[in-house]
């Protein structure tokens, strides 16, 4: 069982600059044919400053940095146990390639279903620009299968 | 685009977003791409250690397709709030479409805002990721 004691844990902040070259090649990878998200000039016609981060590309900041590695070793939980059960992304500014993002997390909840057979820990992740500003707020459940 | 979105209506349908057969490669470049490296997608012999038959998609790439989706629909700049919950396993193979349609308009923070209900459904009709948008319409 996770020790319940993690609960309101913050794990360390994690920046990323965000790529023009990072963005193309996550677009490239989910399939993404509009422009806007590859051709800078596509992206500056519609009111962009640089490329825009697509809706769901956020999630990976922590995930590139190692952060949540950490997190699942502090907690003794296997990697290959987990999967991922609910997430959601609550967008407040749109954030483009060139800026400096910085993901800040706690973890919000542990609890169990099925007599412990399966275990969920839940992250609220918030994440500013480089002018501290908030741009998103994640949330993330993770269900481990004993 | 916008001038259309005033005019949005519960029990609009989205435009659907088809998707090719989901493949090992699909799931490789994903991983790299994504951030997120866990073996139990690109590796065979791990996700089979783990219990699974074979490696599958990343909830996080049928998250990003439902994006997709509701981009090519409204400009993303119009997106306040986006979540789903991954009711069952992308399998390799599996043809997905996407699926939206409005179940609501209503105020959210002072703002107009169409709530669309998004869904990925494999070839046989299973029903992968489910999940809801908030959308400003003006």
């Amino acid at each position: 069982m996770i020790d319940k004691k993690w609960i309101g844990h913050p794990l360390a902040a994690t920046s990323l600059l965000l790529e023009r070259g990072r963005l193309c090649a996550f677009a490239r990878a989910i399939g993404e044919t509009d422009p806007l998200y590859t051709d800078l000039a596509a992206a500056r016609d519609a009111g962009y400053a640089d490329l825009p981060v697509p809706p769901t590309f956020l999630f990976g900041v922590e995930l590139d940095a190692g952060t949540v590695e950490k997190m699942l070793a502090d907690l003794e939980i296997p990697i290959a146990r987990i999967l991922h059960a609910e997430q959601s992304f609550t967008h407040h500014k749109p954030v483009c390639a060139g800026e400096t993002v910085t993901v800040q997390s706690r973890i919000a909840d542990i609890f169990d279903k099925k007599n412990g057979a399966l275990e969920f820990l839940v992250k609220t992740s918030e994440v500013r620009n480089d002018n501290d500003e908030l741009v998103a707020e994640l949330r993330s459940v993770l269900v481990v299968r004993n | 685009m916008s001038d259309t979105l005033q005019n949005v209506k519960v029990g609009d349908v989205l435009p659907t977003l088809q998707l090719a057969a989901v493949d090992r490669t699909r799931l490789a470049l994903f991983g790299c791409a994504s951030g997120d490296l866990n073996p139990i997608h690109i590796d065979v012999d791990f996700a089979r250690k783990a219990g699974m038959p074979d490696v599958f998609a990343h909830g996080m790439l049928g998250m990003a397709w439902l994006g997709r989706l509701l981009t090519q629909w409204a400009p993303q700049s119009r997106l306040r709030h986006f979540g789903v919950r991954f009711q069952g396993i992308t399998h390799l193979g599996n043809v997905i479409t996407c699926q939206g349609w409005v179940t609501e308009i209503a105020d959210v923070n002072g703002e107009r805002c169409a709530r669309v209900e998004v869904a990925t459904v494999n070839q046989y009709g299973q029903v992968k990721i489910a999940g809801d948008a908030l959308i400003l319409i003006d």
